[in-house]
């Protein structure tokens, strides 16, 4: 079985999905959703590099080393601000983040 | 130039003590308002004198007010005898009302306020009285209802004070509606409101009608009556009386004034004013007739049994405007303003010399609270024994001559509701001479019902206000006497010189005519309702009994012997008199008589003392609807429908809709990533649907 852009995009798929599932999910911590997050870029990366292989066009796997620096510093900008929020509030805990209820 | 002095001299104290009364003070105000209608007073009995004597009518042009279609009018005053008699009454009354009140509102601390106001009145009366136009006669009309409302209301603390000012006004709001309704029908009919023009044309008019809901109405009746209407509101004529009493609340120098001898006779004015206009209609005539005579007993029964002094005198300055509606329905258009000419002087008197007793008992009203202070204030009692015996009409004082003239001419007329008043104003004598006659009784004489502390201290004004009582005592004694052959006798023709309408042969020529037994009524009613009212009140009085009868046997000698109207009157005054004695000497008399009397004829005393109800008919007829139907609009006109659905309901609306769009955001943060995905996936899904982005 030689393994085709299906099976790229399939793994891209799950991996997706699962980050969605981590976002919706999780009850607990807002770590976990920042991980969905990077979950997810991870999953485009794949997606992109995929198609940049069986393609023969250099530009996606570019975007994915684009979306790689995206991810690091939105993920360094999203810890700086849960650090703070837990000075402040004292709790990352996701049911505890409602501030904006009506 | 004169004439403009008169109007507006009292219009400038008006400004400055309005305006800069805080600035200079109240000394200076008083003297200032005072001073500016005085030389007002004085000038127009210049004017009064010129304007008899020379002849002379004048035209003053002030300035121009109106142009417009047809429709002109100027600011101008026209002064004739009519104006005159009204200027000497208004400015005269007035600045001794100014003097008087420079006492009596001593302890007041708004006095520039207050008299700022009396400069007000005096003003938008004058206007009243020398315009030459209908429109400026309603700028004059609508002014003294103003000031009136004001200086009801001038104690603006008491809520009964303000009660009494707004119902003044809206009551007179119902009559100058008919006023006013009334200028419009003068208009559509001449095409003018200039006097000259109206009564130079009205004969006219004689047979025009005017067509309503498809009927025909004689034009120039239904032009008087709505005058009328006007006029019965101004004059608290019967139906639209009720204020006047109430107006009571205000200071009693300004009922001396508007309530007495200036304010409510305008509408006798008016009337008199248009009599070429009335003299077209007998049955507005008749109307007014009617409507003066129940007026007048009406008033003088309610009249009867009040315990407020200044009540008292309210309800007897209602029954003489009675008096004088009567004059006016039966032609005799000069009896109407020589009553009104006199009675200003002792109704004025009257109320200044209940002022000084209230003054005196430390401002009180209640009659049951007086007795026995003519030893404390004798310049008060005497001028108030000069007043009543005016107002009754004792031969030779004023009162005699006007009301004895109007009770006659009413026998003379033959005019339907003639009889009718001549009967009516009789009895009214009789209740004027019986309540007046009590107020002096329990007033000054008899054991005080004072506390000590009252009685002790019990005081006579400061000059300021005895004078004034002296120079309108002085009016009261002799202002009849001395004018009676100008108003109302031969000299009337050259004295009204056109101002009214006079001619001879008419009512007043055959009021002098009439059979003794008319002539004889008004005194045998006074003097009925003094023996009365000296029972009632008086009986215990120590008088020696047989001098009394001497005088009554002696008396009816005279008569016998001289058969001259004025013995008969001692006769009957005698007779009365000595009769009273012998009661009183038998013991007849008790001091419980009024008290049993009140519960012998317990209905008829509690409809008098409710004032025939009058006030609670009108609540249950006019002000309760009218307070439903307002608070129908109020609920459901401008509450549930316009801020319903304006205002009120789109907030709510908002608001509601807010409420419910606010659920949906928990705070979680996922919900919102959520959200967004699942909306990504939609856009995405509708983009494939659409066969991508080709």
């Amino acid at each position: 079985m030689t393994v085709g852009l299906g099976h790229y995009l399939t793994v891209a798929a799950i991996l997706f999905v699962f980050g969605v599932f981590g976002i919706f999910l999780n009850r607990k911590n807002v770590i976990i959703i920042l991980m969905s997050i990077e979950l997810m870029l991870l999953a485009v990366n794949i997606n992109l590099v995929a198609f940049s292989t069986f393609q023969g066009d250099m530009a996606g796997q570019v975007l994915a080393m684009f979306v790689l620096t995206v991810a690091a510093a939105e993920a360094a900008i999203g810890l700086a601000i849960l650090v703070v929020y837990f000075r402040s509030r004292g709790s990352i805990a996701v049911e505890d983040i409602n501030q904006m209820k009506g | 130039m004169i004439f403009k002095f008169i109007v507006f001299l009292p219009l400038v104290g008006f400004l400055i003590a309005g305006i800069f009364g805080r600035q200079i003070g109240d000394r200076a105000s008083m003297l200032l308002t005072s001073g500016l209608v005085s030389i007002a007073g004085i000038l127009s009995w210049f004017v009064f004198f010129d304007v008899i004597a020379g002849g002379n009518q004048h035209s003053v042009h002030v300035l121009s007010w109106v142009t417009s279609g047809t429709l002109t009018f100027d600011w101008a005053f026209h002064i004739d005898t009519l104006t005159a008699v009204m200027l000497i009454v208004v400015n005269t009354v007035s600045a001794l009302v100014h003097w008087y009140s420079m006492g009596y509102m001593e302890e007041d601390p708004h006095k520039p306020r207050f008299f700022a106001y009396l400069s007000l009145f005096t003003f938008a009366m004058l206007m009243l009285v020398t315009s030459d136009n209908l429109v400026q006669m309603f700028f004059g009309w609508e002014g003294v209802g103003l000031a009136s409302y004001l200086l009801i209301g001038f104690w603006y603390k008491k809520p009964s004070a303000n009660a009494a000012a707004i119902k003044a006004f809206v009551v007179n709001r119902v009559g100058d509606f008919g006023f006013a309704l009334g200028i419009y029908a003068v208009f559509l009919l001449v095409g003018s409101v200039e006097f000259s023009t109206i009564f130079a044309r009205i004969g006219e008019f004689e047979t025009a009608t005017v067509s309503f809901l498809g009927t025909d109405y004689h034009a120039i009746t239904v032009a008087a009556l709505l005058l009328f209407v006007g006029a019965m509101g101004k004059s608290a004529q019967l139906g639209l009386h009720t204020w006047l009493p109430d107006a009571m609340e205000g200071p009693t120098p300004v009922s001396a004034l508007i309530h007495a001898a200036t304010m409510v006779t305008a509408g006798v004015f008016l009337v008199a004013r248009f009599s070429p206009l009335f003299d077209l209609s007998p049955v507005a005539l008749s109307v007014v007739t009617y409507v003066g005579a129940a007026t007048a007993l009406f008033a003088a029964s309610v009249g009867l049994v009040q315990n407020d002094i200044k009540r008292v005198i309210a309800y007897s300055t209602c029954s003489q405007l009675g008096y004088m509606f009567v004059a006016l329905g039966v032609t005799a258009y000069g009896g109407a303003i020589f009553h009104l000419f006199t009675h200003a002087f002792f109704k004025a008197l009257l109320f200044l010399g209940a002022g000084s007793v209230i003054h005196a008992m430390h401002h009180e009203q209640d009659m049951r609270k007086m007795g026995g202070i003519y030893k404390k204030i004798p310049l008060t009692y005497i001028v108030m024994i000069i007043g009543t015996l005016a107002i009754t009409g004792v031969p030779f004082l004023s009162g005699y001559y006007s009301k004895d003239l109007i009770i006659e001419a009413a026998y003379a007329s033959s005019a339907p509701g003639a009889q009718f008043a001549f009967i009516l104003t009789v009895v009214a004598a009789l209740m004027t001479s019986f309540y007046s006659w009590r107020l002096i009784f329990l007033t000054f004489h008899g054991q005080t019902r004072a506390d000590n502390h009252t009685f002790d201290h019990a005081h006579e004004g400061p000059a300021v206000m005895t004078i004034p009582l002296i120079i309108l005592a002085v009016g009261a004694l002799a202002a009849g006497g001395y004018f009676a052959n100008s108003f109302i006798g031969d000299g009337r023709f050259a004295f009204w010189n056109g101002a009214l309408v006079t001619s001879a042969g008419d009512v007043m020529d055959l009021a002098h005519q009439v059979p003794k037994a008319v002539v004889w009524a008004p005194f045998i009613a006074m003097i009925l309702g003094l023996f009365v009212s000296a029972c009632f009140y008086r009986p215990h009085v120590k008088m020696s009994a047989i001098a009394a009868f001497g005088l009554a046997v002696a008396a009816t000698a005279v008569l016998v012997l001289v058969p001259s109207q004025y013995a008969g009157y001692a006769a009957v005054a005698a007779l009365a008199l000595s009769a009273y004695v012998l009661f009183g000497a038998w013991g007849w008399l008790s001091n419980d008589l009024p008290s049993r009397t009140a519960a012998t004829w317990s209905g008829l005393y509690a409809f008098i003392l409710n004032k025939w109800y009058f006030d609670e008919l009108y609540n249950y007829i006019f002000v309760r609807p009218a307070f439903w139907l307002g608070k129908i609009f109020w609920k459901k006109g401008d509450e549930a429908t316009i801020d319903g659905f304006g205002p009120n309901g789109v907030s709510a609306l908002v608001a509601g809709v807010a409420a419910r769009v606010r659920k949906l955001q928990t705070g979680y943060v996922y919900h919102y990533a959520f959200a967004m995905i699942i909306g990504l996936a939609l856009v995405v899904t509708w983009f494939m649907m659409q066969g991508g982005a080709h």
